[in-house]
């Protein structure tokens, strides 16, 4: 670090605010304003981000994110993969949501289809694997959150879990976190034998492991004290901000997309959405325990009234037929050849379609020209939309309370960057 | 001109008779309803329907490159209001020769970081836009990827020379 006699008083305008860790000194003896560079190796970062901070003392002045570090590309790549091999890279957005986004582009190209009916039984398990990814994803969050903030017995009790849910996956898909398991026109695979005794030992354990959780940290004195007030952003500056998801929830508001417009037969399961109106990362972190109950609440009624029947869409121009019949019939044959070679083709228009994701609205905008490859997708993620935020929850406030603050966000930077 | 398949979505209705001159077009196909609206308009538009119809949250912004037609570019605004649970769609076309359209930031400051990504993936400009600069590709980058002339690979690396 090095003394500069230059005050910069905001470094908004600068293009790509220059990395050097400075110390400005307004007037000597007095307020002494830092400006440091967070991440993008930070470890409460959560991935590649970075943060400029402008410091007075240990107050935040100003943050700038920078993000971008993890772009791929991914809505480009889609434009030239056929529309089931897209579905190989909606996985890759958010390694912790990739059921989620699964499901969102294939819920969208099928309303793009129209004439395709997904059988119950590939909603309801479309349903059950998008809620084991909630579990999943809030365990990570809240492991690592907690070890951010200093309680580290917190993640493994979590991780415990998680290595359970991702068991249940490769069970289901051959993949621990890839999954591209719900493909368009239904499910990747039929669900294995014995999944019932699977999942429903761990889905019967679950609700004792969330009260365990809430021992190791609901009373916690340590926990409160750095989580109660901290991170109180008022609603409105929150919503015109783009945040969605658990932040707005904690904040009071009674928005879940599963329920005010239902998808994959959400309508017919039966569950809350938790609430709270503290505004704060105590309230966040309520809220997503609460909705980890919930999600065990809809896997358990999925569990127990599985619909029998087809896990696939009776559409075989879009659907891959049987080895048997494709090795018998000649018309499955050509569908077969088809659909490898060239894709099927999508009708011409745009949708739409959003779910609610670990983090929120997740949207995906597909447009088709009515040929065999989209058009274009646009992906709205939740965590691009809420880190938008991020300078509103930090400013003004200490930079100790920052890492509380980021922690509460829970977003991932490859479904920020895409 | 208000297409007659639009006229029993009320939030359009209320637009057409606030700003008659306002929408070019329009249609609801599988059930999102979807305006096309004057690029001059888009920022009164929008803070009508923020503000009077309360559309409070931005979901995003996004564009699309429609290479080769005229205008090339279409900015897709996607609204919700919680209150209605409704959706609302709006859309500006942009041509290649001026590429540029107001910004929306002033009323929702969630289009902010949209915006921005509109301008580094399609390279069009938005006026009076605070902090216009790339998002996620590095400031040195030249082009925009998600420009149909863009390939897939970029400009500096074929598959030839790897």
């Amino acid at each position: 670090m090095r003394e500069l006699t230059t005050h910069t008083d905001s470094i908004a305008a600068t293009d790509a605010v220059d990395l050097e860790h400075r110390l400005v000194e307004t007037v000597p003896g007095t307020t002494r304003r830092m400006t440091l560079n967070m991440g993008p190796q930070h470890p409460s970062t959560h991935g590649v981000l970075r943060i400029v901070l402008e410091l007075d003392g240990e107050t935040i002045l100003s943050a700038f994110p920078d993000i971008g570090f993890l772009h791929t590309g991914i809505e480009k790549e889609c434009e030239v993969k056929t529309w089931q091999q897209a579905v190989t890279l909606t996985d890759r957005v958010d390694y912790l949501a990739n059921l989620s986004n699964n499901l969102v582009y294939a819920l969208a190209v099928e309303k793009l289809i129209g004439d395709i009916e997904i059988p119950p039984k590939a909603q309801w398990t479309r349903v059950m694997m998008a809620e084991l990814q909630r579990l999943n994803s809030h365990l990570v969050w809240l492991g690592t959150h907690a070890l951010d903030i200093g309680a580290m017995s917190v993640f493994f009790y979590c991780f415990r879990e998680r290595e359970d849910i991702l068991r249940i996956f490769e069970m289901f898909s051959g993949q621990r976190m890839m999954t591209s398991y719900i493909r368009i026109g239904g499910l990747a695979l039929e669900p294995p034998r014995g999944w019932q005794q699977v999942v429903g030992k761990f889905i019967n354990a679950f609700p004792s492991k969330v009260d365990e959780y809430e021992e190791l940290l609901d009373s916690n004195p340590i926990w409160m004290r750095r989580t109660q007030g901290v991170g109180i952003t008022p609603l409105e500056d929150l919503l015109d901000l783009g945040v969605t998801g658990p932040m707005i929830r904690a904040a009071g508001v009674k928005w879940d997309i599963r329920k005010d417009e239902p998808y994959s037969s959400y309508d017919q399961f039966d569950f809350d959405i938790p609430t709270r109106t503290e505004n704060d990362v105590y309230a966040r972190y309520r809220v997503r325990l609460g909705e980890m109950r919930q999600s065990a609440r809809i896997i358990k009624q999925a569990l127990e009234g599985m619909p029998e029947g087809a896990w696939q869409a009776d559409a075989p121009k879009i659907v891959l037929p049987e080895r048997e019949k494709m090795k018998t019939q000649m018309e499955a044959l050509i569908y077969h050849f088809k659909i490898v070679t060239e894709g099927f083709r999508v009708t011409a228009g745009e949708v739409y379609q959003a779910v609610e994701s670990p983090r929120g609205e997740i949207a995906y905008y597909v447009v088709s020209n009515g040929t065999s490859r989209p058009y274009r997708v646009f992906m709205r993620t939740p965590s691009f939309g809420n880190l938008q935020a991020l300078p509103a929850l930090l400013e003004g406030r200490l930079l100790a309370d920052s890492i509380a603050s980021l922690g509460s966000m829970d977003f991932v930077l490859g479904d920020t960057d895409r | 001109m208000l297409p007659d398949v639009l006229k029993e979505t009320a939030a359009a209705v209320d637009i057409d008779s606030r700003f008659p001159e306002a929408i070019t077009g329009g249609h609801t196909e599988r059930g999102e309803p979807t305006l096309f609206i004057a690029p001059a308009f888009i920022v009164e538009v929008c803070r009508f329907l923020k503000t009077e119809q309360r559309f409070v949250r931005l979901s995003s912004v996004t564009a699309v490159d429609w290479l080769p037609s005229e205008p090339r570019f279409e900015v897709a605004y996607n609204l919700h209001s919680l209150d209605r649970n409704e959706r609302l769609r709006l859309k500006c076309w942009v041509s290649e020769a001026e590429c540029e359209i107001d910004s929306v930031t002033g009323v929702w400051r969630a289009a902010n970081w949209y915006e921005r990504e509109v301008f580094d993936m399609f390279g069009i400009r938005f006026r009076n836009h605070p902090d216009l600069r790339r998002i996620l590709m590095p400031t040195d980058w030249e082009g925009h990827p998600l420009r149909k002339d863009y390939p897939v690979h970029g400009y500096k690396y074929t598959y030839q020379n790897e």
